[in-house]
């Protein structure tokens, strides 16, 4: 059950982990299920709403303003526009259980 | 109109969608959520194709300040979560952000208010609420 990588973890694993736990279902409708939830969330975002997911987080999209930046490679000013980008803030329970080890 | 998605919403559009029972759709919603909180926890990157990438990040210690007093207050070393989107969904999110925009108000396109705290447009607001 692994991908790309032992510490990381990709869609299909999350599927095939939710498929054993839940003998009843079949695969098929549990990745129908999980791409349902994300997809869902999404199209919130699309629409410019908010997900709210109590002890997960928060996603909402925020407007950056137009700016000057600078090409890296060449240090020339080019002129980056106003955009929106999703943005996610971890929920408290989530903060806590990240830092629950240790002396945090 | 509610502007805010929730567990309970994700749940009933699963159902919907996929026409498994509610207590089914409700479990495995919270479930999928719970195998992206527990390996993050373990300190695994979460890749979501065409979602994004949550990731946990370790910030060291450092001096911060309480903001209220000024005092300086120290600030122990803890892990964060960053979540990246993936690019076609900041594309998806972008332009209709400037549809928006578009629309609504002004010809450029640029975000013509600051968003309010949870990230709606102040602007967006009004129209909503007529």
């Amino acid at each position: 059950m692994r991908g790309p990588g032992s510490w990381t973890v990709i869609k299909s694993q999350l599927i095939s982990k939710l498929t054993a736990e839940n003998p009843h279902l079949s695969q098929h409708d549990v990745e129908r299920v999980v791409s349902c939830v994300f997809g869902c969330m999404e199209e919130a975002l699309v629409r410019g709403g908010r997900v709210e997911l109590r002890g997960f987080g928060a996603f909402s999209v925020r407007a950056r303003p137009a700016r000057t930046g600078r090409n890296p490679r060449t240090g020339e000013a080019v002129s980056v526009p106003a955009k929106a980008v999703p943005f996610f803030k971890s929920g408290k329970e989530l903060r806590l259980r990240l830092n629950a080890s240790g002396d945090a | 109109m509610n502007n805010t998605l929730t567990r309970a919403d994700l749940a009933e559009a699963v159902h919907q969608e996929v026409g498994l029972s509610r207590q089914d759709c409700a479990l495995l919603v919270e479930r999928t959520l719970d195998l992206v909180v527990e390996a993050l926890e373990r300190g695994e990157t979460v890749k979501l194709s065409g979602f994004g990438v949550f990731q946990v990040r370790a910030k060291s210690a450092r001096m911060g300040r309480n903001p209220k007093t000024g005092e300086p207050a120290p600030i122990d070393p803890r892990r964060v979560i960053s979540f990246r989107a993936s690019q076609v969904m900041k594309a998806k999110v972008d332009s209709a952000f400037n549809s928006r925009q578009l629309n609504g108000h002004g010809r450029d396109g640029l975000p013509t208010g600051s968003l309010d705290r949870d990230g709606v447009p102040s602007d967006r607001r009004v129209a909503n609420a007529g």
